[in-house]
């Protein structure tokens, strides 16, 4: 049971467009802008943008409840209350966010001011974009890429680079570290991630995540078969969304924050909440290609898809958030060891497996 | 990436307290580094010199805010033995189980700094968790909860509370479950393990050497606790045995303090078995004190302190020094640090438990 958004937000845009503005616009006697906004053209435009607002707006919820999550959760793990503001603390996000608009904007008299600026405008632009890959349910989605798969993890990868350049640019001996352990670090995770996922292509045979979430659907889970795949896919996932144990590029202990010591206000609050939305897709990444998406057992069919979806999304976040909670940060050299020397021969292991299975016609 | 000189303090994240530790690295390889000190030097020193004896208690309190009460009493031993005062039994008893109940709530508040350092906050609130418990059961003994102005030249300013056993029986048998907590969550936990083993090793000759003392001598092997080399108040004739690790890298340190909690908790049980039910808790002392010398040392959480106090006849002290082990851990960092890792800075220096109070003073 889906909601099909393009279905229903096409007919709402063609009901506002035809029927209501061009109505009052034919009255008022605007013959011609009234047939222009009935053309097929704009009515698509229109509706593409619109479709692309919702997606993106619910993203964003889905973002902020998981910055709620972790609070409260983590709060629980260490025994105190987390965030107290509103009704069970819902409303922290929301004066937090409010507190850093306030925030003066500064930039660092011997920075790079255009990088300096630009720096922050890509991690979050790059972030927020890839909501467009990620599919809720059949219905509820913003694009249908045959490569969606390969599209946000090539977004995964610019955010290191962009972090490099706000590390280098804000001249400062922290972030600069900062800014090159992540690209260390990028490096040596990116590789294992992406043959991580080489398994689940092998066997699902494409890379469009609603042939992946079918082709789970009618055989079964790819975490069972790809286990080794969906171990490694999940350290590897964390160590790109930076988070503990490998949050090294703004280890607090020893580089204050990072790479994003000099950034301050708004600029940080919206790199907060790029980490978060990130951490967002991450978690659908690993739900959608090892967890089965929005697949469900037949008898709870009167759940929506999209509430599945979410609810394996926020069960893996939750398990981030477990992991956070129990861990502390791996220092550079042993991350390095993990990813090189660990993590890509299991990696290769599972690519192995795949093919064992492809061939044997298991699947 | 070329050498470069960075600046760790004296405002940041990893410097308990305010100090600087300037280090060199080449890109993340610290190649050498120099502790710099002073921003909190009060002139302590000097002060005492203008201050009559019992004045001078509370400003000792304020040397460290962890273990404030070894301070005091190390300042009224030194006192003591210029005076030539022989403590009663039970003030000694009194005495003894406050400095074991301090150890416990300052390797607490260190258990509770080390996690943040390696980067984990959960170790940090479950250790202040229970380190509220050890202040709670000062506040109930002497009213205060950081400095407790409790120790007196003589003796110790009351006796403890009724039901004071009580509630400390019942708050050790708490603290010796939690304690499992915390070796669940940091021994039996391979990224802590990874993070702490063969990490910056320190032979006890070198320990030795450096004139490092304490926790971090003792990690090394060397066996060498004030309380058993030249025991003081009545350790002599408790049942009690000194907790010392081989490896002497930063796990062995870390396990030195855990074990020195557990025995302390042991300690206090057996002060409490053997402690005089009644009995004087304090002599007057005289106001002026004799023309000599006196000193005292004693072992505190961090290492060997020691208060040396020249008398010239009057009520104030002519002259008074103080020995504190972390201002020579401190001078031997360099050391310590030189071919680690920038991010293994903050746990090499949480290990020594760095507090600049009594450092600079």
């Amino acid at each position: 049971m889906y909601l099909d958004i393009w279905q229903l937000l096409t007919g709402l845009v063609h009901w506002l467009m035809v029927n209501i503005i061009g109505a009052i616009l034919g009255w008022i006697g605007f013959h011609g802008v009234e047939h222009w906004l009935g053309t097929p053209g704009v009515l698509n435009f229109v509706t593409i943008i619109v479709v692309g607002l919702v997606v993106f707006i619910v993203g964003m919820l889905v973002s902020i409840t998981l910055i709620w999550q972790e609070r409260k959760e983590l709060g629980r793990l260490m025994d105190r209350r987390g965030t107290q503001v509103g009704p069970i603390g819902l409303f922290q996000n929301f004066a937090d966010a409010l507190k850093v608009l306030v925030k003066e904007h500064i930039v660092p008299e011997a920075a790079d001011s255009m990088v300096y600026n630009v720096a922050p405008v890509i991690i979050i632009g790059v972030s927020l974009m890839m909501m467009v890959t990620i599919p809720y349910s059949p219905g509820f989605y913003m694009s249908n890429s045959q490569l969606s798969v390969l599209l946000t993890l090539a977004l995964f990868g610019v955010v290191p680079f962009a972090v490099l350049l706000g590390g280098w640019a804000s001249n400062n001996k922290y972030t600069l570290i900062g800014g090159m352990r992540a690209a260390a670090q990028i490096i040596a995770y990116e590789v294992p991630l992406l043959l991580s996922v080489v398994g689940v292509v092998i066997l699902a045979g494409s890379l469009n995540f609603f042939d992946i979430v079918a082709w789970q659907q009618s055989h079964v889970w790819l975490v069972l078969p790809m286990i080794i795949g969906a171990i490694v896919f999940t350290i590897s996932m964390i160590a790109e969304l930076e988070r503990v144990p490998f949050d090294l590029p703004e280890a607090e202990a020893e580089l204050v924050e990072g790479w994003g010591t000099e950034y301050g206000g708004m600029r940080f609050g919206l790199i907060m909440m790029s980490e978060y939305a990130r951490g967002f897709i991450g978690s659908s990444m690993i739900t959608l290609l090892f967890l089965g998406g929005w697949d469900m057992p037949a008898f709870l069919n009167f759940i929506p898809d999209g509430i599945w979806f979410l609810a394996k999304v926020f069960i893996v976040f939750g398990i981030i958030i477990w992991i956070r909670g129990a861990l502390p940060r791996v220092r550079t050299d042993q991350i390095l060891n993990l990813g090189w020397r660990r993590l890509l021969p299991l990696a290769v292991v599972n690519i192995a497996i795949a093919i064992a299975f492809k061939t044997l016609g298991w699947f | 990436m070329a050498e470069m000189w960075i600046n760790m303090g004296p405002q940041h994240p990893m410097t308990h307290g305010l100090w600087n530790m300037r280090i060199k690295v080449d890109g993340e390889t610290i190649t050498d580094a120099e502790p710099v000190i002073g921003y909190l030097h009060r002139g302590w020193e000097k002060m005492t010199e203008d201050r009559r004896y019992p004045q001078i208690i509370p400003m000792s309190d304020r040397l460290c805010y962890g273990s404030s009460f070894t301070w005091s009493h190390v300042y009224c031993m030194a006192v003591e033995d210029l005076m030539g005062i022989e403590v009663p039994e039970k003030a000694k008893y009194i005495r003894a189980m406050s400095d074991e109940l301090q150890r416990i709530g300052n390797h607490l508040m260190w258990l509770a700094a080390i996690g943040p350092d390696l980067g984990n906050l959960t170790i940090f609130l479950y250790a202040l968790r229970e380190r509220e418990m050890f202040l709670d059961l000062f506040q109930s003994l002497c009213g205060a909860r950081m400095t407790y102005n409790y120790c007196r030249i003589g003796g110790v300013r009351n006796d403890a509370p009724p039901n004071w056993d009580r509630d400390l029986v019942r708050t050790l048998d708490y603290f010796e479950k939690r304690m499992n907590e915390y070796e669940e969550l940091v021994d039996r936990n391979k990224v802590f393990r990874m993070r702490m083993e063969d990490l910056a090793p320190l032979s006890g000759k070198d320990a030795v050497n450096l004139g490092i003392t304490g926790p971090t001598l003792r990690g090394s092997g060397v066996k060498y606790d004030i309380r058993q080399n030249d025991p003081y108040e009545i350790y002599d004739e408790l049942d009690w045995h000194m907790c010392t690790a081989d490896e002497g890298d930063t796990y062995a340190r870390y396990r030195v303090r855990m074990d020195e909690m557990r025995m302390s908790v042991q300690i206090v049980r057996d002060i409490l078995k053997k402690m005089p039910k009644t009995g004087p808790i304090r002599v007057k002392p005289p106001r002026n004190a004799p023309v000599g010398t006196g000193m005292a040392r004693m072992e505190d959480p961090r290492g060997e302190s020691l208060m040396y106090v020249i008398g010239d006849g009057t009520d104030k002290p002519y002259r008074l020094s103080v020995r504190s082990p972390l201002f020579v851990i401190l001078s031997a960092s360099p050391v310590l640090l030189r071919g680690n890792k920038i991010a293994d800075l903050p746990s090499i220096l949480g290990m020594i438990d760095v507090c600049m109070g009594e450092t600079d003073r």
